[in-house]
């Protein structure tokens, strides 16, 4: 409702704005997004090794694996709780094919040819999961992708064949190349954040392209589209098959940042981390997932610190975020993102997350 | 009329639509009985009928929203009985809603421009459109048609009622159409807004033939060349507008408190 009173008061000056209510009014426009983008750039100068890997590398691992989940709910109106899933098969595939310490198993191909691999017969699975998913509705959509979750996570730890059973595979090689180790600390990180950036500004792109417009179009009207002709059922496997994509990258960057994979990295919390992330963040736009993010990797490093020095359990860390959760979910259904835009039409100071932004690349 | 006698020797037996012993049951109620039409191209025909006679049930068989329960139903020749509705759209049928059904989030020119990715091959297209986009112009002028250039950038939410329901027209002309159902097109409209509804509808290309859902008579019978007329699920009728206008059993069933 409050997007409708803005369309009226914008509306004297309709050439002003030229753009659609959603997936636009991208934070490109803000200047505080330029800030941001200098210090992810800068950040190597700043940060020491631990703040670069754990903190921003995982907020932008997980952000691109969240960020998958945000172009399936958000354009497409589909939950999927298999987006870990398919990050972590493609995180198995790269060790099952490339280098490893569990030489019985991994093939010990080049990464070049094992990534690749990892990244098509991700993709693969997870248009795949989506092609069953896709028969059904909401709800029923989230227990079907949950069930392939949790296949997974069972197969894993039973298999031990190809996925090395509970132990999973460990001592996974990284790309080395151009002289440089790529999993160094400062050239893992701007790998990280130029795949993330990539992700995030792809999905940015796509929400205006055909495919996106008609993805939204779907999750508005479906008959309507199909009265348009579009097959709908084709355009949802279509978005699964490129969300996969997006997950697999951030699989492939999770499996080299640990240098392993186990069934506890693709276990049912992990997916569930996922739609957390998700929608603390914001579903609405592709910046959400990386906000989300940050605020969980935040939390998850320093809430058992913070709970231990007030003198309670530090394993009950997750029930901080339970509790952010709960918050905001209940302040806002869209999110941080959300919560913030409702603050600055409101006509308050614009800077109410200093560091909210530290997750968009 | 000699126009459609004319054609359908042009045509020879090749119909436009053809509905054999179509019967659409839900549960045990028949919301369409044995239910025959041909529909030749280029053919403007009205389908009138009290509330609940069937009409919208028709539409939703032929578009394949709803598969009926018996008969067949030819597109052009082709059986398209079961076929799902976006194939029969490619092969140029289209649809209104009697309820707008648009993307109120959208711009206008975006929802139109939909429309035209729909029955084009740029469906899947991953690119944004550029400025000299074939698909995108098309929409400009299908904007243009219905009168609505001077809003085109505005998002459909903001539209006022009778300007989303030219918009649902605009996005039935997309493309190439054969047939058009309208769905009571001139519903919640102004006097002003019909005339020009009817302006719209009577300056279509003349190969394009339609069937609109209509309970204004003005509207209905100014711009079709026969009428049908359906009562519970059945064909009560079907002949000129003139018979159909002065015959005493539809006055009886329709035009005389014929609305429950």
């Amino acid at each position: 409702m409050s997007l409708i009173e803005r369309a009226h008061l914008d509306a004297d000056i309709r050439t002003a704005e030229p753009r659609p209510a959603f997936a636009v009014l991208s934070v490109n426009e803000h200047p505080a997004a330029w800030i941001v983008a200098v210090l992810l750039l800068i950040m190597p100068l700043i940060a020491n090794g631990f703040f670069l890997i754990e903190i921003f590398g995982q907020t932008l691992i997980l952000g691109i694996i969240a960020l998958s989940l945000m172009f399936l709910a958000g354009y497409g109106g589909m939950v999927s709780l298999m987006q870990l899933t398919v990050a972590g098969f493609a995180g198995y595939m790269v060790a099952v094919f490339g280098v490893s310490g569990n030489a019985n198993i991994s093939l010990g191909w080049p990464w070049w040819l094992a990534m690749p691999v990892a990244l098509v017969l991700a993709t693969l699975f997870g248009t795949l999961g989506g092609a069953l998913a896709v028969r059904t509705e909401g709800i029923y959509t989230i227990m079907i992708t949950l069930a392939i979750g949790a296949a997974f996570f069972y197969f894993t730890n039973q298999n031990w064949a190809i996925f090395n059973g509970h132990t999973g595979i460990n001592t996974v090689a990284t790309p080395h190349f151009w002289g440089i180790d790529w999993r160094a600390d400062i050239p893992f990180y701007y790998l990280t954040l130029a795949i993330a950036a990539l992700c995030y500004f792809a999905v940015l792109y796509l929400s205006r392209a055909p495919f996106g417009l008609a993805l939204q179009g779907v999750r508005d009207n479906p008959r309507r589209m199909a009265a348009l002709g579009f097959n709908v059922n084709a355009h949802r496997v279509a978005a699964y098959a490129l969300a996969a994509f997006i997950a697999a990258l951030g699989g492939v960057l999770q499996v080299w940042d640990y240098h392993q994979i186990s069934p506890g990295s693709v276990a049912v919390e992990r997916c569930i981390d996922i739609l957390i992330i998700a929608v603390v963040g914001g579903i609405t736009r592709p910046v959400g997932p990386f906000i989300g993010a940050f605020i969980f990797v935040m939390l998850r490093t320093f809430a058992l610190d913070f709970l231990v020095k007030i003198g309670l359990d530090g394993n009950r860390f997750r029930l901080l975020i339970g509790i952010g959760f709960l918050v905001i979910v209940f302040w806002s259904s869209d999110g941080v993102v959300g919560l913030y835009e409702r603050w600055r039409r409101s006509g308050k100071p614009a800077a109410t997350h200093p560091r909210g932004g530290g997750g968009h690349g | 009329m000699d126009r459609v006698a004319d054609r359908l020797s042009a045509f020879g037996s090749t119909a436009a639509l053809e509905l054999r012993g179509v019967t659409r049951m839900f549960g045990a109620l028949a919301a369409l009985t044995d239910v025959t039409i041909t529909v030749q191209p280029g053919e403007r025909r009205a389908v009138l009928g009290s509330n609940g006679a069937g009409k919208t049930t028709l539409f939703n068989c032929v578009t394949g929203d709803f598969p009926p329960s018996s008969g067949t139903i030819r597109f052009f020749g082709e059986d398209v009985t079961g076929f799902p509705p976006h194939e029969r759209i490619r092969r140029g049928l289209r649809r209104t809603y009697q309820i707008s059904a648009l993307f109120p989030g959208l711009m206008v020119r975006d929802n139109v421009y939909l429309a035209c990715c729909g029955v084009s091959r740029g469906r899947f297209s991953l690119l944004r459109p550029r400025a000299n986009d074939v698909l995108m112009h098309a929409a400009e002028r299908l904007i243009e048609a219905v009168h609505l250039s001077a809003v085109s950038e505005r998002r459909v939410s903001e539209l006022a009622h009778g300007q989303q329901r030219q918009l649902e027209i605009a996005l039935a002309l997309a493309g190439a159409p054969r047939l058009i159902l309208f769905d009571e097109p001139a519903a919640g409209l102004s006097p002003a807004e019909r005339r020009e509804l009817i302006e719209i509808l009577t300056s279509l290309p003349s190969h394009i033939g339609y069937i609109i859902i209509e309970h204004d008579m003005d509207v209905a019978l100014r711009v079709v060349e026969s009428v049908t007329m359906m009562h519970n699920g059945r064909i009560f009728k079907e002949g000129l507008p003139q018979e159909i206008e002065s015959d005493p059993e539809v006055q009886e069933l329709y035009l005389g408190g014929g609305h429950e």
